[in-house]
């Protein structure tokens, strides 16, 4: 069974469609990126799978693990175990990274109906995963996001993924305002965390990226459709020619 | 679009949870406010002279405005005529006359504290906080009261502190919010029936906090109590009350007046968490709490912190203020004021600095939700002899929907060029992508707002007493729940 299987999918914002059929499936273990021009529907894509409201599915169908993601909240979603790593991470005045975290990790517990984790259990765990990130222990008291720098804000977002620990995981352009070296560390923690168990929709602007996190399949997403797929290859094919050229040359997809 | 909507309209049906009646007898006045009313009260309460020609003092010049200008008009609340002569003005249990221990206190009581969480029992007393409970008029329990004295701490109702330390009595009451002071304070200086009073000896450190729990139980009363805290040279002193009221249709009136005095090096925190009947959503019933407290740092060094958590009455009318008479003496007023339904509230603070060197710190944190209308209203004046004079005043508004208001009226006075004052202001507002954001962590949408609600009331609730802090922090979830939509 696939762990995300979406067919002929449609989205709307304020009446104006967004997705207009879109079909794509993610088996777990696989790392799909998707590029495409502004404004071809990519950030789209990532808010309707993570369910947000203001987005109105008018067609299709999307299986989260073999349930239907469209008949979910954004919370059950995520206690499902489909995780969103923001374009624009949100700053929270006054609650602390470390709180904020441990809240959403025992929200998805207790869906589970797992116990919940106290300070002693969760501060290793947080302390060793922020490592990984080249964070300073010091964010955790800090409040979420604020006074982050966007390199900080980004690293911030994969290391929530690497805590909740999810079945699949979106990016949506986490590299849009890395250097190097931040974008280095943000590739690093989602290829520490690959897995068998696990999949990833990496949506992305540039080739760039796609240097530090080999992606298994490539799609480009034109105009509410993917235009193409292929391997690692087409990222490169795409930054020498392109998108124009991958909108002129639509493959006819396999259903 | 409609899941969250709907949980949050799941969760607006949600009641007010304390407002259960006790079923007790009751010993009450006829209504009405005249002299022999006050006469009667004095009398029931077997009060010397001194007391009662103070209330009846009060009294004529309660008549007096309330014949010339009436009400206080200036806040910016909406406010139903009161008819103050459809109150009745002192509404006790009845029982045996004397209450010496807990033993004596009417069962019906104590389980109506036990059902609002007060640990009243003294076999509790691993929670460390004494309490002083008001039931409508009266004190009904004081605990604790035994290991207090043996530090020279007095902590007793009001009635017990006329009776036995008058010459305490005499010599502050009224000394901070005299009873020409505004028209509530005159009303509560002529009917008031009870309240705390703590005296804090010289160089003790109250070792406890002390807490006052104040209930209205009776219908058709109001309930005016009195709380009077003296901290001598040195002492120190936390004080915390809250207070609940029974679910009724008609406004009930709650007309307070607490008066702080701290001498040379002394220190008095006074924390509220003040839970009243809001009324329900379309607004019918509530209380109506128009309350005076002031604090005078009348020594050196000494210092007075107000903080308030303020989420229920239909309306709030309360400027919890500090009088920096002691050179480098501090004033600081923390809040949290939320409305929501069609709650109002017109709250603040003055600082009044008076001293050399004196500062003042004002955070002020107002919610509004549904059709709250949340104004802060504070004023700080800086007297010609307050040379060195600071303040620092940080007002942030919070907004949950589109129909409610948040209003600031700040008002600087400074007559001392060498004062330093700093002003600041926000105004924001829940935002759909902060509750995108947590619910896509897993957080259900009641959780997300309490979460973002909770941080923004934090450098206030930092301010309170740990136990105090979370109780404050689960009672505004509550408040607020079916608010967002």
């Amino acid at each position: 069974m696939a762990l995300l299987e979406i067919q002929n999918l449609h989205a709307s914002v304020n009446g104006h469609e967004i997705l207009k059929g879109l079909d794509l499936t993610v088996n777990a273990g696989e790392v799909h990126s998707i590029m495409g021009p502004n404004g071809s529907g990519k950030s789209t894509l990532a808010a309707v799978l993570a369910r947000r409201e203001t987005y109105e599915v008018t067609q299709g169908r999307v299986l989260f693990d073999g349930k239907d993601l469209l008949e979910m909240d954004p919370e059950e979603a995520a206690c499902e175990g489909l995780f969103l790593a923001f374009q624009y991470p949100v700053e929270i005045p006054g609650i602390s990274n470390a709180y904020f975290l441990r809240s959403a990790m025992n929200a998805v517990r207790k869906y589970h109906g797992e116990d919940e984790l106290d300070a002693m259990d969760f501060l290793p765990l947080y302390k060793e995963r922020m490592k990984l990130l080249e964070m300073d222990e010091q964010l955790m008291n800090r409040s979420v996001n604020e006074g982050f720098s966007g390199g900080e804000k980004k690293r911030n977002e994969i290391l929530q993924m690497a805590m909740l620990e999810p079945k699949l995981a979106i990016l949506d352009e986490t590299d849009s305002g890395l250097d190097i070296d931040a974008l280095r560390i943000v590739a690093n923690g989602v290829n520490a965390m690959r897995s068998p168990k696990r999949g990833f929709l990496v949506i992305t602007h540039y080739q760039r990226l796609l240097n530090y996190i080999a992606p298994d399949f490539v799609h480009v997403l034109v105009d509410g459709k993917i235009a193409r797929s292929g391997g690692p290859e087409l990222a490169l094919e795409l930054e020498a020619k392109g998108y124009g050229w991958a909108e002129e040359n639509e493959q006819v997809l396999p259903a | 679009m409609s899941s969250s909507v709907d949980t949050i309209r799941s969760l607006a049906e949600q009641e007010y949870k304390w407002g259960f009646v006790t079923q007790i007898d009751e010993d009450r006045v006829p209504k009405g406010l005249n002299e022999d009313i006050i006469r009667l009260i004095s009398a029931r309460k077997n009060e010397p002279q001194f007391m009662l020609e103070w209330r009846l003092n009060a009294l004529r010049h309660w008549f007096k405005m309330a014949r010339e200008e009436g009400a206080p008009k200036w806040a910016n609340l909406k406010i139903a005529p009161i008819d103050y002569q459809a109150i009745s003005y002192y509404s006790a249990p009845k029982q045996r006359p004397k209450l010496e221990s807990i033993e004596d206190v009417d069962p019906e009581i104590l389980r109506t504290y036990e059902k609002l969480g007060i640990p009243l029992d003294e076999q509790k007393r691993l929670s460390g906080v004494a309490v002083d409970a008001v039931f409508d008029s009266v004190s009904v329990a004081t605990t604790f009261k035994g290991k207090l004295a043996e530090m020279g701490v007095i902590f007793c109702s009001f009635s017990e502190a006329v009776q036995k330390h008058p010459e305490l009595v005499k010599k502050y009451l009224g000394s901070v919010v005299p009873h020409t002071d505004n028209f509530y304070a005159a009303l509560n200086a002529a009917v008031f029936t009870d309240g705390s009073f703590v005296y804090v000896p010289k160089g003790v450190r109250c070792p406890m906090e002390l807490s006052t729990y104040f209930r209205i139980n009776a219908a058709e009363t109001g309930q005016f109590e009195r709380t009077l805290i003296v901290a001598d040279e040195g002492a120190y002193v936390s004080y915390l009350e809250g207070c609940t009221a029974p679910i009724r249709d008609e406004n009930q009136l709650h007309a307070a007046v607490v008066e702080l005095v701290a001498l040379d090096n002394a220190q008095i925190k006074y924390s509220t968490v003040q839970n009243w009947y809001p009324g329900d959503k379309e607004g019918r019933g509530g209380i109506y709490n128009f309350v005076t407290k002031r604090g005078k740092c009348l020594g050196v060094n000494s210092k007075i912190s107000w903080t308030q958590v303020e989420t229920g009455s239909a309306i709030t009318w309360k400027y919890p203020s500090c009088i920096l008479q002691g050179d480098n003496s501090v004033g600081e007023f923390y809040s949290v004021a939320l409305t929501n339904n069609r709650q109002q509230a017109d709250t603040g603070t003055k600082m009044i600095h008076i001293g050399k060197n004196t500062r003042s710190t004002i955070v002020s944190k107002g919610i509004s939700a549904g059709f709250g209308q949340n104004t802060y209203r504070g004023q700080v004046k800086i007297l010609k002899s307050a040379v060195g004079a600071r303040n620092y005043t940080q007002c942030d508004s919070l907004l949950i929907g589109d129909k409610c208001g948040a209003h600031t009226f700040p008002y600087i006075e400074v007559r001392n060029a060498t004062a330093r004052m700093e002003h600041e202001a926000s105004t924001s507002k829940i935002g759909e992508n902060q509750l995108f954001y947590l619910r896509q962590r897993g957080m259900k949408t009641e959780d997300a707002v309490s979460m973002i609600v909770n941080g923004f009331c934090k450098t206030v609730f930092k301010e309170l007493p740990m136990e105090f802090a979370v109780e404050a922090q689960k009672l505004l979830g509550v408040s607020l729940e079916g608010s967002v939509g």
